[in-house]
């Protein structure tokens, strides 16, 4: 019963992780972007929410219809006035851009709203859960993060396979200069990639914050699970993705039962031993 | 843009060389001006350990102005420049900076604050390059071991005020004894300089629960940000622990305590370092901070007056919230008292790049401060450690900020009044 209980609340993290991760594998699986600043954007989302509730007086997840749209835009202008214009040939300029863009972030959420921890106030549903016995409970947050992992992912693959828009990303992806003879806005597609990829952050920022604190340094370190379960996964898959993190949850979970010590360790090894075993992830959609 | 190399001509060459020669000549006097007495300041204003900093633009802008007509040293009034630093939480930068205060600014007194992250590479430096250091917010045993600090010979250029493990000890048990209980206590501690201390097996907490008979749960060192405790919490469950300690970060205590409460783990005490600090982190918590305890080492309500400016403890605090509008912290008081160190070390010193002067007076300290008396010299590692007072407290909610931290263990430090007694959470 001990046992159910860990590999429960990994998998439930495992959602989170997932949800941390959506925006970014779906930003690099479009246009190879790999956004460092990705984790500041998400605590970024996490201070906007924290001013629409300040402001309303509403519940942290109905401040999302408000945060979501406002990313939304953020993500289409951050894309088409700058990121569209490292990318090129070269690795290396969307790499530092993003990590000086984390640099900026930070500091302006420092300085606007000083190095205070804060959080979400969500009243009992941050402690409700579902008591499955004595040794097994289900709280209600963690239930809702991973649903809303599995819907969001849900979603974007919808929005992927079955739509004309997604066709265009997927075209993009496969050869933008290809899509861009068959009259595809490829500007306009990358600036869509991201302003979805931040619409999902912000999902993942409201309800990091109200789960734990959140202040202006904490998104790096958010950053490195969920590179690793996009690499889990396989880049390019969001099913992959959802699967890559509950994968590191259940494996970090499982480690710390064993010993505390473990927990990230465990994560980190289940990590690597996908990458032996297949080093293209364990569903590779892309073909590099 | 393109520009091109100015023609120079043997003639400008020598003109300007005059030119030089005057200026330099001219410029003779200014220097009979009296250096100014520089004060180096570290502390993180940036990075995780932010918090412990937030206060230092209060504390610096009070002393500036105490400062601004410089102070006497011996008969002359001489100016006094405080240069500050960010370490940016990161030991690394703060060993940086404070290579460039001693060998750029050349400081003649150096001031460092909070954790042992800032405080240590900080006074190495110092101690490496024979400069004399003040530091605080740290304790003392992290500062002193941590740093290869031997007992008979100890440290020459560095000096330490804070509380130390022993204290923090003696307060928690201290607290849980007012209440009836199991004795059975579950430990937090992280893989961290702190997190490692206080669950050393032979210093940290599990000897004195031991001998008064406690019996600890310690699953064992975990990493900072973990996203899930159910390991712990399943551990503490089953021992039935009724008290829960150590010293982790906020994130960490909010993800524990909320996780806790939807398994259905509910203590009846929860004394704990670090994470229950600031007002803002147990505000995060929303209703379930409620008589949540910690170690206390100043508040408004110390008994003890500034020796810089002859605010009380509680004026202090009141200037802060009214310069900031926000609720006062422990670290304001420790900052201000480095100042105060500083102020008086100044007066007894020699003037400015005399360092032996400098830290003779520095040795020779004796000052009641904001924050206690502090004088250096004992034995052993108290040659360079001057301990301040510690008690504890629990966060209740209501009065003029959403919650408040009321002393309810003062066995320690009988001077410093208890507000009320322990209660259990309920």
């Amino acid at each position: 019963m001990a046992w159910t209980n860990i590999i429960l609340q990994g998998a439930l993290l495992g959602g989170l992780y997932a949800l941390f991760a959506a925006g970014l594998s779906l930003m690099f699986g479009v246009m190879r972007l790999v956004n460092i600043a990705h984790g500041d954007l998400i605590v970024l989302a996490a201070y906007c929410a924290l001013m629409v509730v300040q402001a309303t007086g509403v519940h942290p997840l109905l401040s999302l219809v408000a945060v979501v749209p406002l990313m939304f835009a953020l993500g289409y202008a951050l894309q088409r006035g700058l990121l569209n214009f490292t990318l090129g040939h070269e690795i290396l300029p969307p790499l530092l851009v993003t990590f000086g863009l984390s640099v900026i972030i930070q500091n302006a959420l420092l300085e606007g709203f000083s190095a205070d921890s804060r959080r979400l106030q969500a009243g009992a549903l941050e402690t409700a859960s579902l008591r499955l016995g004595d040794q097994l409970a289900i709280g209600w947050l963690p239930a809702i993060v991973f649903l809303a992992a599995a819907v969001i992912i849900a979603l974007l693959e919808v929005l992927l396979y079955r739509t004309p828009l997604g066709r265009a990303f997927r075209a993009t992806s496969d050869d933008a200069d290809t899509a861009q003879l068959y009259g595809v806005g490829i500007r306009h597609v990358f600036a869509l990639a991201t302003a979805l990829a931040l619409a999902v952050a912000s999902v993942a920022g409201v309800l990091l914050a109200i789960r734990t604190n959140f202040d202006p340094s904490i998104g790096p370190a958010r950053l490195l699970y969920a590179f690793e379960a996009v690499i889990i996964g396989g880049l390019g898959s969001l099913w992959g993705t959802l699967a890559g993190g509950v994968i590191l949850g259940v494996a970090q979970s499982v480690g710390g039962a064993l010993d505390p010590g473990w927990d990230i360790l465990a994560g980190h090894l289940a990590f690597l031993l996908v990458l032996v075993i297949r080093p293209r992830g364990l569903f590779p959609k892309l073909v590099d | 843009m393109r520009t091109k190399p100015m023609p120079v001509s043997r003639r400008h060459v020598i003109g300007a060389g005059g030119a030089v020669a005057a200026a330099a000549a001219l410029g003779l006097p200014a220097i009979a001006q009296p250096r100014p007495f520089k004060l180096g300041y570290v502390s993180p204003q940036t990075g995780p350990l932010a918090p412990f900093g937030e206060a230092d633009s209060f504390v610096l802008a009070n002393v500036r102005e105490t400062f601004r007509n410089g102070v006497k040293i011996g008969g002359n009034t001489v100016p006094v420049e405080i240069v500050v630093k960010d370490s940016q939480s990161n030991p690394n930068r703060a060993a940086e900076v404070a290579a460039d205060l001693i060998n750029r600014d050349k400081v003649d007194l150096m001031l460092v604050a909070s954790t042992p992250e800032t405080t240590n590479p900080v006074s190495d430096q110092c101690e490496v390059n024979e400069t004399p250091c003040v530091s605080s917010v740290a304790p003392w045993q992290p500062w002193f071991f941590a740093r290869g600090g031997k007992p008979e010979t100890g440290f020459k250029y560095t000096y330490h005020f804070f509380w130390g493990l022993e204290d923090v000890i003696a307060v928690y048990t201290d607290m849980w004894a007012q209440l009836a209980t199991d004795k059975v206590v579950g430990g937090l501690f992280p893989n961290d300089g702190d997190g490692n201390a206080w669950g050393d097996k032979k210093l940290g907490f599990p000897p004195v629960l031991d001998k008064q008979g406690y019996k600890l749960i310690d699953p064992g060192r975990f990493q900072d940000l973990t996203d899930n405790f159910s390991a712990q919490i399943g551990a503490f469950k089953q021992g039935k622990a009724e008290i829960v300690t150590g010293v982790v970060i906020p994130p960490d205590w909010t993800t524990f305590w909320t996780q806790a409460i939807q398994q259905g783990f509910k203590p009846k005490i929860a004394s704990v370092g670090k994470a229950l600090l600031f007002p803002s982190a147990i505000e995060a918590l929303g209703a379930n901070g409620e008589n949540l305890s910690t170690e206390v080492w100043w508040t408004p309500a110390h008994p003890f007056k500034s020796s810089l400016t002859g605010q009380s403890a509680g004026q202090l605090a009141d200037a802060y919230t009214a310069a900031t509008r926000k609720q006062w912290t422990q670290p304001i008081g420790f900052a201000h008292a480095l100042f105060e160190v500083a102020a008086d070390v100044m007066k007894r010193s020699h003037g400015p790049g005399q360092r032996d002067a400098t830290l003779a007076a520095v040795q020779s300290t004796r000052l009641g401060t904001i924050v206690g008396p502090i004088a250096w010299g004992g034995a052993g590692p108290f040659k360079n450690v001057s301990k301040t007072p510690l008690v504890g407290g629990q966060w209740r909610r209501g009065g003029a900020f959403k919650y408040d931290l009321v002393i309810t263990s003062n066995a320690t430090a009988p001077a410093i009044p208890a507000g009320g007694k322990m209660a259990a959470i309920v």
